[in-house]
């Protein structure tokens, strides 16, 4: 699967199924700070991501300070 | 996973309430979260006159777009901070949002009202992006409402927003920091009121709530914010909040309810200290207030371009 990540953006080829726990997990990424985009649909943490699905993981942490 | 409410196919977990919701049962949740916060905090009301501070990021226009779907009128405030491309992008974000649905978008430019930008203000005070970036906006945001006549200036503030700032304030026991942070100011001499509806919402959801409301938004994070203590508090946070889901709210929601009225002795805002600014009338505790400082210092300054501000572009020594 194509997995895209950003800040700075970039993509990775991994191998599938996956689910999206394990995912994240794979690559040290915190649940809370995350989310999971197929296709322009966001998916749960036990949803299993095909080998051609291509994914967004999109950061949701913004760190200006008021 | 299904959903909570219809056990149709869910598209989140939401773990801190140990549920699982489909696109329209989330933002169900997500405006059931707004409007208690509305509410039990006395944010607003129907009649308001509403200016909405917009960056172009998740926060600011989810919580514009949740007003507006709650039926309140509100106009946008967009800040152009000059952060070079980031900026930018970002002000095509906040009036793409503003153009598609009719709305009202006022516009600031530091650069071409003020004569100077973040990155050059960092460099002419020398000290961190985030200082001068924040004193400006909050002098901006307080002169635009009341120059506008607006009753309330509203913030996209999140519940991670606001746990990491007291995470940070307790850290330290900032005490006149804890005992005003607050979801709702109310407005005195010279500042509006100020609300913050989205504090009972994770900026998981917010972001969630744009991708399902299909609200386009700079996902990207501002350069000159990268590696400050408020992203470090909130990925501490998070880490906790991973094993122990609820704990961001639980920290945040009953400090308002059970600690913050007991510190009010120690709230900032003595009133009878403050005099108008000679310059610009702003309430401050000098002849001039410290926006002018700031003003008078960095448009003196040579503009600084965003790279050598940052780690891309700063100079080894």
């Amino acid at each position: 699967m194509k997995v895209i990540l950003r800040n700075p953006k970039r993509e990775l080829e991994m191998d599938g199924p996956r689910r999206v726990h394990a995912l994240l997990a794979f690559l040290k990424l915190n649940r809370e700070s995350h989310l999971v985009i197929r296709n322009g649909t966001l998916v749960p943490s036990d949803e299993e991501l095909g080998p051609d699905d291509t994914v967004e993981i999109r950061p949701v942490i913004s760190g200006g300070m008021l | 996973m299904k959903c909570r409410v219809c056990r149709q196919p869910a598209v989140i977990d939401v773990p801190r309430h140990n549920a699982n919701f489909c696109g329209p049962h989330f933002l169900d949740m997500c405006r059931r979260q707004v409007v208690k916060a509305i509410e039990d905090f006395e944010m607003l009301s129907k009649d308001d006159r509403i200016l909405v501070a917009v960056s172009g990021g998740k926060d600011s226009l989810a919580v514009w777009d949740m007003l507006l779907d709650l039926g309140y009128q509100a106009d946008g405030l967009y800040i152009g901070l000059g952060i070079g491309e980031y900026s930018e992008v970002s002000g095509q974000f906040a009036r793409a949002f503003a153009a598609q649905r009719g709305l009202t978008l006022v516009e600031v430019s530091l650069r071409d009202d003020y004569g100077y930008d973040v990155p050059t203000a960092t460099r002419a005070t020398k000290r961190v992006p985030c200082s001068a970036c924040g004193m400006s906006k909050r002098h901006l945001f307080d002169k635009a409402a009341l120059d506008g006549g607006y009753s309330v200036l509203v913030t996209g503030h999140n519940l991670d927003d606001e746990a990491a700032v007291l995470y940070g304030n307790t850290l330290r026991w900032e005490l006149s920091y804890l005992a005003r942070q607050l979801p709702t100011l109310p407005a005195r001499n010279g500042f509006p009121k100020k609300v913050k509806p989205l504090v009972r919402l994770s900026e998981r959801e917010t972001a969630a709530w744009c991708v399902i409301r299909g609200i386009d938004y700079l996902v990207d994070e501002c350069p000159m914010a990268a590696g400050n203590r408020h992203l470090g508090f909130k990925e501490a946070l998070n880490t906790i909040e991973a094993s122990s889901p609820g704990t961001k709210t639980a920290f945040y929601l009953n400090f308002v309810e059970k600690v913050a009225p007991l510190l009010s002795q120690f709230a900032l805002g003595d009133d009878s200290q403050l005099s108008e600014c000679s310059r610009c009338g702003a309430p401050t505790t000098g002849e001039i207030c410290a926006f002018c400082h700031l003003v008078d210092k960095a448009s003196a300054h040579e503009p600084v371009p965003v790279e050598l501000v940052t780690g891309k572009g700063r100079r080894r020594r």
